[in-house]
């Protein structure tokens, strides 16, 4: 059977000269950058030059990186950290109604515990938020603001420069998760201009495992992983170095490819949401039709359910997403989706699907062969889908 | 404990929050690079670093200058003059 993988949100395969690269430091070069031998000395040389490689990919400086374990964990790390750091100037939070979960949660544990206030901003029909908005609800107490790149979830891309430059201009800090942007789209912290920014390693071809969070110059941050000297202080534990050798590579392999991949990831993805909306009726596209994220293709299918469509789907061989990775098994309606304003009879049908370099145009055929009958078979045996045909049907 | 109202530094080492011993590691790298006489100053929030900045100027034979008094502030500035 054809196997179609179009779920590269969730999970990607490591490139093979990312892997090559990082083999060598599982066995080979195994010693501990902090050691002060030549066999860790030569490894911490080593960490350097990845932590240079991720610098380089967004415009930063080597010494404003700090490697994390996850995109995840980036995301703590500047929210917790910079909130707590800065909480003597103000302990009010902004972050946007669509963030991951680890931002809201993130911000909610600064809520529960340490008597944080957060506003959770709204956003607009396709997911964006409006500067002016955000300048409103900007109090003398707020010290950070923290509003997704890209969405994972919907596509959308903000429109951050904007975003950043009102909060640079009241002095309050900016952080956003670039974790679906860093690798896909240019991201230069400069010109944004952001004060934190996360990323994430599977988004670059990179293992599952590491990511990296930049911070501005010599911003403070609070660690959150309480331990030694490791990342200059600032996060303890020893580092994942293959992971981030990984990561490193990855970032040199993809900083010279990203055009090539935006025109590739957008095509195939033009051609998958025509192709879609032309043979299912009743299908919302979701998130921005045009400022979105090359590879990504979300959509609210009508009088289904979306792990249904999933689950029929992986029996041909494909797959997919109903949304973000977690949420889907949680069987809840999507907040992101409730953000937008979607129903929420029509939000149970929403299907994410994200496309890598790896994917050709005959996976995106094979699924518009594929799912417009899985879609019909749904379909037939919803009450919700033969309501609402009825009640077409009678005005 | 020197106590001191104003000092004039050359150079910082921000170390606040960043764990310890990140207030000697760091400052040992960043004296190599002033001059003889120039100022380097230590911020940190750990307590430790009150012992252990002044311990080190004196097995180093660099000038421990003293506290800096800012009461804003909840963590210390301590000032060294490097000699060599």
């Amino acid at each position: 059977m054809k196997r179609v993988y179009l779920d590269h949100a969730a999970a990607t395969p490591v490139r093979r000269e990312v892997l090559e690269a990082m083999l060598p430091y599982f066995s080979e070069f195994y010693g501990n950058p902090a050691a002060v031998y030549d066999l860790g000395a030569e490894i911490k040389e080593v960490l350097e030059e990845q932590r240079t490689q991720v610098a380089r990919l967004i415009g930063a400086r080597r010494e404003e990186i700090v490697f994390t374990s996850s995109g995840a964990e980036a995301n703590n790390l500047a929210i917790k950290g910079a909130a707590l750091a800065n909480q003597k100037k103000g302990r009010h939070l902004i972050v946007s109604a669509i963030e991951h979960h680890s931002v809201l949660n993130a911000a909610r544990y600064l809520e529960k515990f340490h008597d944080f206030e957060v506003t959770f901003l709204p956003v607009d029909q396709y997911g964006l938020v409006d500067p002016q908005r955000l300048q409103k609800f900007l109090t003398p107490a707020t010290v950070l603001v923290s509003i997704q790149h890209g969405s994972n979830e919907i596509g959308t891309i903000q429109n951050l420069a904007e975003l950043a430059v009102v909060c640079r201009t009241q002095g309050v800090l900016f952080h956003t998760d670039a974790v679906a942007t860093v690798g896909q789209v240019p991201v230069e912290v400069q010109t944004l201009p952001v004060d934190l920014l996360s990323l994430s390693g599977p988004a670059l071809g990179a293992p599952k495992g590491v990511g990296a969070l930049y911070f501005r110059d010599k911003l403070r941050l609070v660690p959150q992983i309480h331990g030694g000297i490791q990342e200059n202080g600032r996060r303890g534990g020893t580092e994942n170095v293959p992971a981030i050798v990984g990561l490193g590579q990855a970032a040199a392999l993809v900083q010279g490819e990203l055009d090539a991949k935006a025109r590739h990831l957008s095509r195939l993805r033009d051609l998958l949401v025509a192709g879609l909306q032309e043979r299912v009726p009743q299908v919302l596209y979701t998130g921005h039709p045009v400022q979105r994220l090359p590879g990504h293709a979300s959509f609210c299918v009508e009088g289904i359910e979306g792990e249904a469509l999933l689950f029929m789907l992986s029996r041909q061989g494909i797959y997919a997403n109903t949304g973000s990775a977690c949420a889907s098994k949680a069987l809840k309606t999507s907040p992101v989706l409730t953000a937008l304003g979607i129903a929420p009879d029509v939000a149970q049908g929403s299907v994410v699907f994200t496309l890598s370099q790896d994917n050709q145009e005959d996976d995106v055929h094979y699924l518009l062969e594929q799912l417009p009958p899985a879609v019909e078979r749904l379909r037939s045996f919803s009450p919700v889908w033969r309501k609402k045909m009825a009640a077409v049907a009678g005005a | 404990m020197r106590f001191l109202k104003e000092c004039k530094a050359d150079a910082t080492a921000d170390l606040v929050y960043r764990v310890c011993p990140m207030h000697l590691l760091e400052p040992r790298e960043l004296i190599k690079d002033l001059k003889q006489g120039q100022v380097l100053e230590i911020l940190t929030d750990y307590d430790g670093a009150l012992e252990d900045i002044p311990a080190w100027c004196a097995k180093n034979g660099q000038e421990f200058l003293g506290v800096g008094e800012d009461e804003e502030e909840d963590f210390y500035k301590l000032y060294i003059r490097k000699l060599h």
